[in-house]
């Protein structure tokens, strides 16, 4: 390579050196592709969870939009908000971590203040239409699932980054890292052995002409 | 303890008060935007947002992509499933695996 032969010192210690890098390069490019394999296996079957709970969320969701849009109709829409704007349930969200391969991907609890499944309704039922107590249970019913679909979808992107990274990091190093060290690697030891041959052919020739001063003769 | 807040235009979200999520509104792209920022800032963790509003500012969506809080989550609206959560899906797939491998 041309520009190992100008930047790189030809010493025994540069080759120790460069020797234990590409140990060091070789191990870790061992561990990310294992890492960026398992983190692929995880990917996969998050993904396949995602997409069924992403239809799933969907079609519920249209579901409800569609008594909503029913209810809506029947009711003025003042009526609708009168009966919507104050809430008897208030969800909090609880938020732990999980760790997947040193990726920290959140896991959500939720806690209504009230255990009663009627307590969704916030209001009175003489004057609002049956069709939005359809429309609000089937909401509450697909909460869940939205909930989950937030924890998986947010796991997935989370794990492609890191996979792209981890990709990044193995391709570097298979194809840039590791070529270009053993590339000096194999320099430096081909320059040191060719100034050790060049060492032994100058000693010969001092000891032929030690031998011509000290006793005169010639080979 | 973090809230759930829910974005969207008037009609597509105002039941999710019921449940007792957060729920606020926004009809214009600068106002999405706003509140988008506003409320990644305060204690919200998941933020659901309505397909047709997503469509209008995907840059500042883009940017919680790689952020553990929040996670924001793409649900359709009142006009129906753009598709576009889906699309989203898709776009992680490419970028982890390189190529699309659930084209169906």
């Amino acid at each position: 390579m041309a520009t190992s032969s100008t930047t790189t010192n030809m010493t025994r210690m540069e080759l120790t050196r460069l020797k234990n890098r590409l140990k060091t390069a070789r191990r870790g490019h061992k561990l990310l592709k294992d890492k960026r394999d398992e983190l692929m296996k995880q990917f996969l079957d998050l993904v396949r969870l995602n997409k069924e709970l992403r239809i799933r969320v969907e079609e519920a969701l249209m579901k409800s939009h569609a008594s909503f849009a029913v209810a809506s109709a029947l009711m003025s829409p003042s009526m609708m908000e009168q009966a919507l704007l104050y809430p008897k349930q208030s969800v909090a969200l609880d938020v732990a971590y999980c760790n997947i391969m040193s990726v920290n991907v959140p896991v959500y609890g939720f806690k209504t203040r009230s255990d009663d499944p009627s307590e969704i309704f916030p209001y009175g039922f003489a004057m609002t239409s049956g069709e939005l107590d359809a429309a609000v249970a089937s909401l509450s019913q697909v909460f869940q699932d939205m909930l989950k679909l937030a924890e998986v979808e947010k796991t997935t992107q989370l794990l492609a980054e890191e996979i792209e990274k981890t990709r990044r990091r193995v391709s570097a190093l298979e194809y840039v890292m590791i070529p270009n060290m053993t590339e000096k690697i194999r320099y430096i030891s081909m320059k040191l052995e060719e100034n050790e041959r060049g060492n032994i052919t100058r000693l010969m020739k001092v000891k032929d002409m030690i031998l011509k001063e000290a006793h005169g003769y010639q080979e | 303890m973090y809230n759930v807040a829910v974005l969207g235009d008037r009609d597509s979200v105002l039941g999710f008060k019921a449940l007792g999520l957060q729920v606020f509104f926004a009809d214009s792209k600068e106002q999405a935007a706003e509140q988008i920022h506003g409320l990644a800032r305060k204690k919200y963790a998941v933020i659901y947002i309505t397909e047709t509003l997503a469509a209008q500012i995907p840059q500042e969506i883009a940017q919680y992509k790689d952020e553990v809080m929040p996670a924001i989550i793409l649900i359709p609206g009142r006009q129906g499933s753009l598709g576009i959560g889906m699309k989203n899906l898709k776009c992680s797939v490419e970028r982890a695996v390189g190529v699309d491998i659930f084209n169906d």
